[in-house]
């Protein structure tokens, strides 16, 4: 089990060390210059010559990659061109809504499509499983800004039961934060509960063919414990990977929901800073996401490990 | 019309359980198909009736019906009765009762061990606990009396240091022990009907023999019963009582074990048994060769469905399907068979 978890570890450094290279050059790589974009059409070459040097711009690209490297490996990510603050400060304060709109639009996805795919696996072929496919089809196929735009158009502006949009004044109380991600939240749930539900339904189908649940029902036991013991036990490892991956899509920002929701979250930083070609937020907020993103598909493997004992033997 | 369900169905005790003109049928997209039609045998108490025939002959349909374990929605018994006798000696007929009201007789009364050990335990339960959830169900044993009971099935299936095996999941197994595992899982509520489904066809041959004396074993110490289903004749011999051929969906016969390796009635079992290799004949050249089966088995209803096939076929076979005739001591579905004994 240890030795699982440090081998993962190792393979993670690595991915890292790819992830901040590939993510320093893919940003050189857009044209378009900061200190030119900050001080407008009116500047003199000398001024933008000026402000470059003040942020090591002028210095050949590999040197930059290396001053970068070498600062992050310190953990810090940089200075800021444009907001005039550290790069982890400025990701720091868009975190939050972030984090809490793919947590619950995890949670929502989840809570959707894990039992509607049980279900339609259970009366494969009758009408439930026509209705849940077709259900899971169509929000597979919505985009989310115009479902967005619904939601906001009926729960908010007409019915007044959720704020519009933002996410309430930085000094209100978490709670009243908090019900500002409620219609973003369900609708990325929506959205990402099709492929959840679609694939626990292949997996139950899978497993309910199985030898062993014909020997789970030859002992007598009641089909509920069948199902959700044996099957869904067993249904439940590819499923896991699938929740996982939703997550850790989603930590990386929900760009269009939180642009329909004006959320002030790490998808808009990235949005706005790619803009403004401001290198370092761009540089930072991409590591830290992919840096979550590994972690988040090491802590499925690890669930994967405690879920099946096969992988924990190996 | 001379139809016989077997005869020895009628002795003084009734046996424990009584096949009668059994058919099963599956929905399918193109109408309804009867792999199982008018299937008639008896089981009693003690004994091991070994159900034989080739693969789709309907043998393993006819013990998933009498488990009660067809696949659903798409298979149903379409006519025919199953009668039990249950542990407080009451005949039930198996094919009238609901899905729910098997549960209470399966595992509890009738235990089922299955062809595939390696694919017949859930991957992500301990075999003990799978053992222990079917005893904590039917017997309703918990805590150390649980414990006790499961441990008490490993040690009956012979399973070297039983304690500590309860822990070990399905992979760390080999076939043989996760057989074992199966059986020790089927007798862990002491059945009075054992349903073997080729539970040696997948293990190695050594293994084989291991199974088949442990499951004659535990029937003769418990009494209990055993249908013991396989396609292999050499297997039939080592342990059956007596035995019934299954053909194309129906019995063809039914006779005790030596009888019908001196001489069976259905040129089908003949068929069966001359390919069994210490009976190969020599040919010319001194090699003994097995004699395959040519041909397919026949349409249902035209005719005998073994005439295609049959080294002894005439007219009257090809012009309507022949009736299950009473024997010595057994029954046999074939017009020619006095002629042929």
């Amino acid at each position: 089990m240890w030795d699982f978890f440090w081998r993962r570890l190792t393979g993670l450094i690595v991915v890292m060390a790819l992830v901040a290279t590939l993510v320093f050059f893919l940003t050189r790589l857009a044209p378009g210059d900061p200190a030119a974009l900050m001080l407008g059409d009116q500047a003199s070459a000398a001024d933008i010559a000026a402000l470059r040097a003040v942020y090591g711009l002028d210095q050949p690209v590999l040197v930059q990659f290396g001053l970068w490297l070498k600062e992050i490996l310190k953990g810090n990510l940089g200075q800021s061109i444009f907001l005039q603050r550290p790069v982890t400060q400025a990701l720091m304060e868009r975190a939050e809504p972030t984090f809490f709109l793919a947590l619950f639009s995890v949670l929502i996805a989840a809570l959707i499509g894990i039992p509607a795919g049980i279900v339609s696996a259970v009366w494969r072929g009758r009408l439930v499983d026509q209705i849940v496919s077709a259900l899971a089809m169509l929000s597979a196929n919505i985009p989310s800004f115009w479902l967005g735009l619904l939601f906001i158009q009926f729960f908010a502006v007409k019915w007044h039961l959720f704020p519009v949009a933002g996410y309430g004044d930085p000094g209100a109380p978490l709670l009243e934060r908090l019900r500002h991600l409620v219609l973003p939240a369900t609708v990325l749930g929506l959205v990402n509960s099709a492929l959840i539900t679609r694939f626990t339904r292949a997996s139950m189908l899978d497993i309910l063919s199985e030898d062993f649940i014909r020997t789970a029902r030859s002992k007598g036991l009641a089909e509920g414990v069948v199902i959700w013991r044996h099957a869904f036990g067993n249904a439940l490892i590819p499923v896991i990977t699938v929740v996982g991956l939703t997550a850790a899509l989603l930590v990386g920002g929900a760009i269009v929901t939180e642009t329909v929701f004006g959320l002030p979250g790490i998808g808009n930083l990235v949005v706005s800073a790619v803009l403004r070609r401001d290198y370092p937020v761009i540089q930072g907020a991409l590591i830290v996401v992919a840096a979550i993103y590994v972690l988040i598909n090491l802590v499925v493997d690890l669930i994967y490990a405690w879920v099946d004992p096969r992988v924990r033997a190996q | 019309m001379a139809v016989a369900s077997d005869q020895s169905a009628f002795k003084q005790d009734g046996p424990l359980l009584a096949v009668d003109t059994l058919s099963v049928s599956f929905r399918q997209e193109d109408g309804v198909s009867t792999p199982v039609r008018d299937v008639s045998l008896t089981l009693h108490q003690g004994e091991t009736l070994a159900l034989v025939g080739e693969s789709g002959s309907g043998k393993s349909v006819t013990s998933l019906a009498i488990m009660g374990l067809l696949p659903r929605p798409a298979g149903f018994i379409s006519s025919g009765k199953i009668r039990f006798q249950t542990r407080a000696k009451q005949t039930v007929d198996l094919a009238q009762l609901s899905f729910d009201d098997m549960r209470h007789l399966r595992g509890r009364e009738m235990a089922m061990i299955f062809q595939e050990p390696m694919t017949s335990l859930n991957p992500v339960l301990t075999i003990g606990e799978q053992i222990a959830e079917t005893v904590r169900l039917h017997l309703g044993l918990s805590g150390r009396a649980l414990q006790a009971h499961v441990k008490a099935q490993l040690d009956l299936v012979e399973i070297p240091d039983a304690a500590r095996r309860m822990d070990d999941y399905p992979h760390q197994m080999s076939g043989g022990m996760r057989q074992r595992v199966m059986i020790a899982l089927a007798m862990a509520c002491q059945p009075s009907l054992l349903i073997a489904d080729e539970p040696t066809t997948a293990l190695d041959v050594t293994i084989q023999a291991q199974i088949l004396l442990l499951i004659d074993r535990l029937r003769r110490e418990t009494g209990m019963a055993v249908l013991f289903i396989t396609h292999n004749l050499g297997v039939v011999a080592e342990i059956a009582d007596r035995v019934t051929v299954m053909y194309a969906g129906q019995v063809v016969e039914t006779a005790q074990t030596r009888p019908l390796f001196r001489k069976a009635a259905h040129p089908y079992t003949n068929a069966l048994l001359s390919c069994l290799p210490a009976r190969a004949k020599a040919d010319a050249s001194g090699l003994r060769r097995l004699v395959p089966i040519q041909g397919q088995p026949g349409v249902f209803g035209e005719a005998c469905a073994f005439a295609p096939r049959c080294p002894h076929v005439t007219a009257v076979c090809q012009t309507k399907p022949p009736q299950l005739e009473l024997t010595d001591g057994g029954s046999v579905r074939c017009f020619r068979w006095r002629d042929l004994a």
